[in-house]
């Protein structure tokens, strides 16, 4: 789950963190009125929303001009923020964030992510702030100082090897300790997957302060995180992959015009590369999970077809505890029920899988049965053009 | 031989009398596995699938002196149950259940290496030996006792493994599930090394797929390490980035994790890749024939 930056700021400053003074806005009305709160002679308007790359569009504004802050909240609120990572539906503005400007002498990046290899907790920080991290560990990873933390390590750890990359003075170097420490503090606590302060920067005042955070929150830790769970905001993500969360399906929209549905995340993923193998184009990673009973085929049926690209559908299972008959019954009655009009090209694998292609034959549906993947793959891309 | 489990383990259930212990205990018992009983707190002293019930994983230890746990506790109370099997002296965890925190296996993790216990998962369909015992979720008729040992980050895709080196006449030794978590407790690595060593296995399949650099860690180790011929798929090559595909684990971020990235690793290191899982099969008996 991701946070608005608002909302990750909010969290820092919990956290003891030191950012620069902000308000959040929903309305036009609000901006005007909560304006007022900020000092200093000039601010920093930025659009709320799940994505990177807000400067390069507009997204972000620094003006002397309280007046230039009113018409940047007019020109986005209700408005959609569209780039390369929002896709083509983009999405929808419905918070600005004006913060105080600050002073900027040095950029830093601070980040820490769970790091599968060493099993632990890696802390980064680097020099090369205000700049795209994963083109600084490609370009000159010696910009990047790590350390590891393990679980058990996580009230006492030495930071020494970053305040040295990043070259602090000793005042520096107690303010970045007390960052770090508050940073590592909300990561066990709060069940984060990663966390970005980026840029961490050094103001006129030669102190240390966070002025744009990134968090995302363990999907798994949430039934223990109820105030995170509030924060979450449905609009900023994909309407048919909430829908199918509600039915415990796991499904992502792809750009292609062959549905799937599969049960297994190895195997739904394996289908789609197959797909691709055959010359065809996916339409979604879908994995119905274990249970595989009319009800929930139909659903997933709903959730597919409500992509107007599909073209046809590929359903691979592979029954191991549930009978591929009693799959293939739900299978012809959810397709009667949905009222599918496209070829759908089945490959039950399993327990009683003679009996279940009877089933699928004997329906007067347009539904094909397949012996195995390669040829069920090859049969969806013929009837996907 | 067979690595892990055998016909002599004797295993508890935790989570024995829900719908999901109940289920796949009795096809376990069926398959022949020595289910000797299981933890439900609250239940001591009852009797399910005609074995008994223990408050807890010390009481069922002293009880029935079992080496190894299968775990179908609900996510949230998975912790401690797994660090209560750990301090009991269970010696082989198990954990099927689906959906535990990072952050609770970060600190499972480090409890069970001080204590020198094998945790197989979490989210994994298990571990079999086929004819011998079936500690797991995954349909026992598709096995057949033989030569490959299979290793996967996949349920379903296990299956398909399975099925076609049966059909093709090779059968398996054992197949292992490690689960699709970010931080399972046993890795492909470990889990080779035990391969390499076994006896009847004479050709080891690896299903990768997106999400991490557990494979390339193990190309490098096969590069030196690993004498058996090894097949190896890797799902997810037309998976979007910065995208979670089912698996907490199964995600491109910072353009790290991409099967290219992965079977080219594995190509590396001298491991016969197939692209479609459709082949694994016949790719691993033409290796283990020639």
């Amino acid at each position: 789950m991701n946070l608005h930056e608002y909302q990750s700021k909010q969290l820092l400053e919990n956290y003891g963190l030191p950012t620069a003074k902000s308000v959040v806005a929903f309305s036009l009305e609000e901006v005007t009125n909560l304006v007022k709160d900020l000092n200093g002679s000039e601010f920093v308007a930025k659009v709320q929303v799940h994505a990177g790359g807000r400067g390069k569009l507009g997204g972000v504004k620094i003006t002397k001009d309280i007046n230039e802050i009113k018409k940047f909240a007019q020109d986005w609120l209700g408005k959609k923020f569209v780039n390369h990572q929002t896709g083509e539906e983009g999405k929808p503005v419905s918070a600005i964030m004006i913060a105080e400007s600050t002073n900027i002498k040095t950029e830093f990046y601070l980040g820490a992510v769970i790091d599968r290899s060493s099993q632990s907790l890696v802390v980064m920080a680097s020099p090369e702030g205000g700049m795209d991290i994963e083109k600084v560990a490609e370009e000159s990873p010696d910009k990047i100082f790590k350390i590891n933390i393990k679980n058990e390590q996580k009230e006492e750890f030495d930071i020494n090897p970053l305040v040295n990359g990043l070259g602090l003075s000793s005042n520096q170097t107690l303010e970045f300790k007390k960052i770090v420490d508050g940073l590592v503090n909300l990561f066990f606590q709060k069940d984060l997957s990663l966390i970005e302060i980026n840029p961490l920067v050094i103001d006129q005042n030669d102190s240390l302060k966070c002025l744009d955070a990134k968090i995302n929150i363990d999907e798994n830790a949430l039934f223990r995180q109820e105030d995170l769970l509030k924060l979450r905001d449905y609009s900023q993500e994909n309407q048919k992959e909430i829908e199918a969360a509600k039915w415990d399906l796991n499904y992502v929209a792809l750009d292609g015009n062959i549905g799937c549905m599969v049960n297994g995340a190895g195997l739904a993923m394996a289908t789609m590369d197959i797909i691709k193998l055959s010359g065809g184009f996916p339409a979604n990673f879908l994995d119905v999970g274990g249970t595989v009973d009319k009800e929930r085929v139909a659903e997933a049926f709903k959730i597919i077809l409500s992509d107007e690209n599909v073209k046809s559908v590929l359903i691979n299972i592979f029954g191991g505890i549930v009978r591929c008959d009693v799959v293939a019954s739900g299978i012809v009655s959810a397709v009667s029920e949905v009222g599918v009009d496209i070829p759908v090209i089945v490959r039950l694998k399993g327990n009683n899988s003679e009996e279940a292609k009877q089933i699928l034959a004997e329906s007067d549906l347009n539904i094909i049965s397949a012996d195995d993947l390669s040829s069920a793959a090859e049969l969806a891309v013929k009837n996907s053009k | 031989m067979s690595i892990l489990i055998d016909k002599n383990t004797n295993v508890i259930c935790q989570g024995f009398t829900g719908s999901q212990g109940t289920l796949h205990c009795s096809q376990a018992i069926d398959y022949g596995t020595n289910i000797l009983g299981g933890v439900t707190p609250g239940k001591g002293g009852q009797t399910h699938l005609d074995l008994p019930v223990f408050n807890s994983v010390q009481d069922a230890k002293i009880a029935t002196d079992a080496n190894a746990s299968i775990i179908f506790v609900p996510a949230k109370f998975c912790k401690p149950s797994i660090m209560e099997a750990i301090k009991s002296g269970i010696e082989l965890i198990i954990c099927i259940t689906e959906g535990i925190p990072t952050l609770d296996m970060l600190e499972i993790r480090e409890l069970a290496d001080r204590e020198g216990v094998r945790i197989i998962g979490p989210n994994c369909p298990g571990v079999i030996t086929p004819g011998e015992c079936k500690l797991g979720i995954m349909p026992g008729f598709i096995h057949s006792p033989g030569k490959v040992g299979i290793v996967s980050r996949s349920g379903t895709l296990t299956y398909e493994a399975v099925d076609q080196t049966t059909k093709v006449g090779l059968g398996q030794s054992t197949c292992v599930g490690i689960g699709g978590d970010p931080l399972p407790g046993t890795s492909f690595i470990d889990v080779l090394e035990l391969f390499e060593e076994d006896s009847q296995t004479e050709g080891i399949v690896m299903v990768g797929e997106i999400g991490g650099s557990a494979e390339e860690e193990a190309a490098e180790y096969i590069k030196h390490n690993v004498s058996k011929p090894v097949v190896g798929y890797i799902a997810g090559v037309s998976a979007p980035p910065g995208k979670r595909m089912g698996h907490a684990g199964a995600i491109i971020s910072g353009g790290k994790g991409t099967a290219e990235d992965k079977f080219s690793a594995l190509e590396n290191a001298g491991v016969r890749t197939v692209k479609s899982p459709s082949e694994i099969g016949k790719t691993i008996l033409e290796e283990i024939s020639s």
